[in-house]
């Protein structure tokens, strides 16, 4: 994109609050009114509305991994630990890998509990401080709570397991070939997709188990975002956003996704609006737009020539933006 | 041109069969002190000693890529690790990747030429093998893992050669020889190695691929062809004019083949062949490196392969008075020779 094409489209550039957290970010989340971005080492950097910087060191490592409720961000480590920060600041160590594995994966559920994969194992604690873990064949990709029930979807080699631990069944076995990283729920319980090591997504419908493939992505698949009424998948990983339909009941089978957004650089991060059907996307040239589902429509956040944007999150209100970039710049938008 | 390598970490792949000396090599890198700090990727804690570097342990899932090529399989385990160990950059200066006695080196390597992000921030330095000098002509009987191992080597650490006779070192030289004639052989007792004959060897590096002649070549500096595909019998092809008693063996099921011409080369001709070759034949190509000089084209073209993976690129003009020959090097198990040479001919400009 050019500076000529950019000039031609709205812009909010100039209401950014840029804020230097000096270090590399690799996920930013909300706490009440406070933007919390986790670093790639060591801290998360609390910044409040008036772009008040404060730092915590949570490992004593590199941070693998981080997810968050809105009340804490929970985060695993290169330290075999799990950490979780609330919103005053406050650390708390919830687990320490018993092997010194690093912890790879944590979600969290809206009930307290939490899971989180060190290797082959998965774990899970509930609010009370009860503990169980399943071992998967190989090493886990990733963690996903479904939205109702616990039950946790285990993304590793060769598929995903579905485990719900309260129960005494056997884990449900969903097989695709392929190694799955990424997992996640459509919000409406049916379907289940991951992002896999190859420039794809793999869904299956939960009620038969069927495949869908989501083939096409010139780059692997990181970052993926529900819309706010849950009918698509925005996602990352192609010159534009790739938004997969999730309406009816086959899901984006047979079906063309949309392309918003397209841009001469690779979209890196993607967030949907909470309330409103529209979302925010960050370009490995460190552009970053809001658009609107239903027509495309864009506006200008930060423009291009700036590092890759590495962050990307709105508050549960979906009052505020958050973004960040690799080399450690931020910035806070009032919507 | 390539992009500049020099930003990457380097990536030191550390093989050998069980009992070689593995774990003496990389604690004898650690323990110098040459100032610099380490990843190091382990698939057993315990063993080394060394508090200042980053430990890693792997899990060694191999898997295959799902892009219909069987022979295509990458380190799952190293994909994840390099991510986690690039949030950490300014911690170490170059990652070795061990790997236990039984692998295979081409995931390890594969991964580093697949996968996105890998290759955004690292590149393969060299693949070394310790072999020991004692029981690797057994192993190369009757363990394929080790075969392998010597042939994917850029550098080979031939251990233990106090324990073994001044002729049966000879022998186990010659059968190394005999399936890797072109990595570099170190001699040593207790892994004892100049470590700047093992790190930073740039052995993937496009702007160095000129170990291309055999490493022998001082000691044994007549020209001979190492292409003895047509005995039907075992090994031992003993050259009594050679005069100083080097014994020539050839593995009756891995070789190398090496191809040479002074004519240029058809562009449009060559690649078509080298990617077919590969794509057909690429699960017996263990690796394949070359530099060509093509018709009406100042540069000198460089490539080099690991199975059907194929990296290439123009890598500088061709000096004034430096003849232009084009020199390939294939290492591979059962490798059709006499369809590889006839195919090479074809794309020599007549």
């Amino acid at each position: 994109m050019t500076t000529e094409q950019q000039a031609s489209i709205a812009s909010v550039t100039d209401r950014v609050r840029a804020l230097a957290v000096g270090a590399p970010v690799t996920s930013v989340h909300f706490l009440a009114e406070r933007a919390a971005f986790v670093c790639g080492e060591e801290h998360v950097a609390l910044v409040d509305r008036q772009g008040e910087i404060a730092k915590t060191v949570v490992h004593s490592g590199g941070i693998l991994c981080a997810a968050s409720d809105g009340e804490r961000v929970v985060t695993g480590g290169d330290d075999s630990k799990v950490v979780a920060l609330d919103a005053k600041g406050e650390t708390a160590t919830l687990a320490t890998d018993p092997k010194r594995g690093w912890i790879d994966n944590v979600a969290l559920h809206p009930d307290g509990t939490i899971a989180w994969s060190a290797g082959r194992i998965a774990f899970i604690r509930s609010a009370k401080g009860e503990e169980k873990s399943l071992d998967v064949p190989s090493t886990v990709g990733g963690l996903a709570f479904a939205p109702k029930g616990l039950r946790l979807a285990i993304a590793h080699y060769g598929g995903a397991t579905l485990w719900f631990p309260n129960m005494a069944a056997t884990p449900e076995f969903l097989a695709w070939a392929g190694s799955h990283l990424a997992v996640t729920f459509s919000p409406d319980n049916k379907f289940l997709v991951t992002a896999m090591h190859e420039p794809a997504l793999h869904g299956w419908r939960l009620a038969d188990n069927r495949h869908m493939r989501m083939t096409g992505y010139p780059g692997r698949v990181k970052s993926m975002s529900w819309s706010a009424d849950g009918k698509h998948l925005a996602t990352s990983g192609a010159d534009c956003v790739i938004m997969w339909p999730f309406a009816n009941k086959d899901g984006p089978m047979g079906k063309e996704p949309a392309m918003l957004a397209p841009l001469q650089a690779r979209a890196a991060v993607v967030a949907c609006h909470p309330k409103q059907g529209v979302l925010a996307a960050g370009y490995s040239d460190g552009t970053i737009l809001m658009v609107r589902l239903e027509d495309g429509a864009e506006i200008l956040v930060r423009a291009n020539g700036t590092p890759a944007v590495s962050a990307l999150a709105f508050n549960a209100k979906g009052t505020l933006l958050a973004f960040a970039d690799e080399e450690g710049n931020a910035g806070l938008l009032e919507l | 041109m390539p992009e500049t390598t020099s930003e990457k970490v380097p990536v030191t792949v550390l093989t050998g069969y069980l009992g070689a000396g593995k774990t003496t090599l990389l604690n004898r890198i650690l323990s110098e002190n040459h100032g610099k700090k380490y990843a190091v990727i382990v698939n057993e804690f315990g063993e080394i000693g060394i508090d200042n570097d980053l430990i890693i342990g792997a899990d060694e899932e191999v898997f295959e890529m799902n892009n219909g090529c069987i022979c295509c399989t990458v380190r799952g385990d190293l994909v994840r690790i390099m991510g986690g160990l690039m949030k950490r950059r300014g911690k170490f200066d170059a990652i070795i990747v061990e790997t236990t006695g039984l692998a295979d080196p081409a995931p390890v390597a594969q991964t580093f030429f697949v996968d996105e992000d890998v290759q955004k921030n690292a590149r393969l330095d060299a693949v070394v093998t310790v072999a020991d000098a004692k029981w690797l002509s057994d192993r190369l009987k009757d363990a394929p893992e080790a075969k392998n191992q010597i042939a994917f080597a850029d550098v080979i650490v031939l251990n233990k050669t106090d324990l073994v006779s001044k002729g049966e070192l000879a022998e186990v030289e010659a059968r190394i020889r005999g399936i890797n004639p072109y990595a570099k052989l170190h001699r040593t007792e207790r892994c004892k190695v100049t470590l700047s004959d093992v790190l930073e060897r740039g052995a993937f590096d496009l702007d160095r691929i000129l170990d291309i002649e055999p490493d022998f070549l001082e000691a044994d500096d007549h020209d001979h062809d190492h292409d003895h595909h047509h005995h039907g019998h075992d090994h031992h092809h003993h050259h009594d004019d050679h005069g100083h008693g080097l014994k020539h063996y050839h593995d009756e099921e891995m070789q190398s083949l090496s191809l040479r011409t002074d004519k240029p080369l058809d562009p449009s001709k060559f690649m078509p062949w080298l990617q077919n070759l590969v794509a057909t034949d690429g699960q017996k190509i263990l690796r394949s490196k070359g530099i060509l000089a093509f018709a009406g084209d100042d540069d000198r073209y460089v490539f080099q392969g690991v199975h059907m993976m194929l990296e290439g690129d123009h890598q500088r003009k061709w000096r004034e008075g430096e003849p232009r020959e084009s020199r390939l090097v294939f290492i591979g198990r059962e490798l059709p020779a006499e369809v590889i040479r006839e195919g090479f001919e074809r794309c020599i400009v007549s």
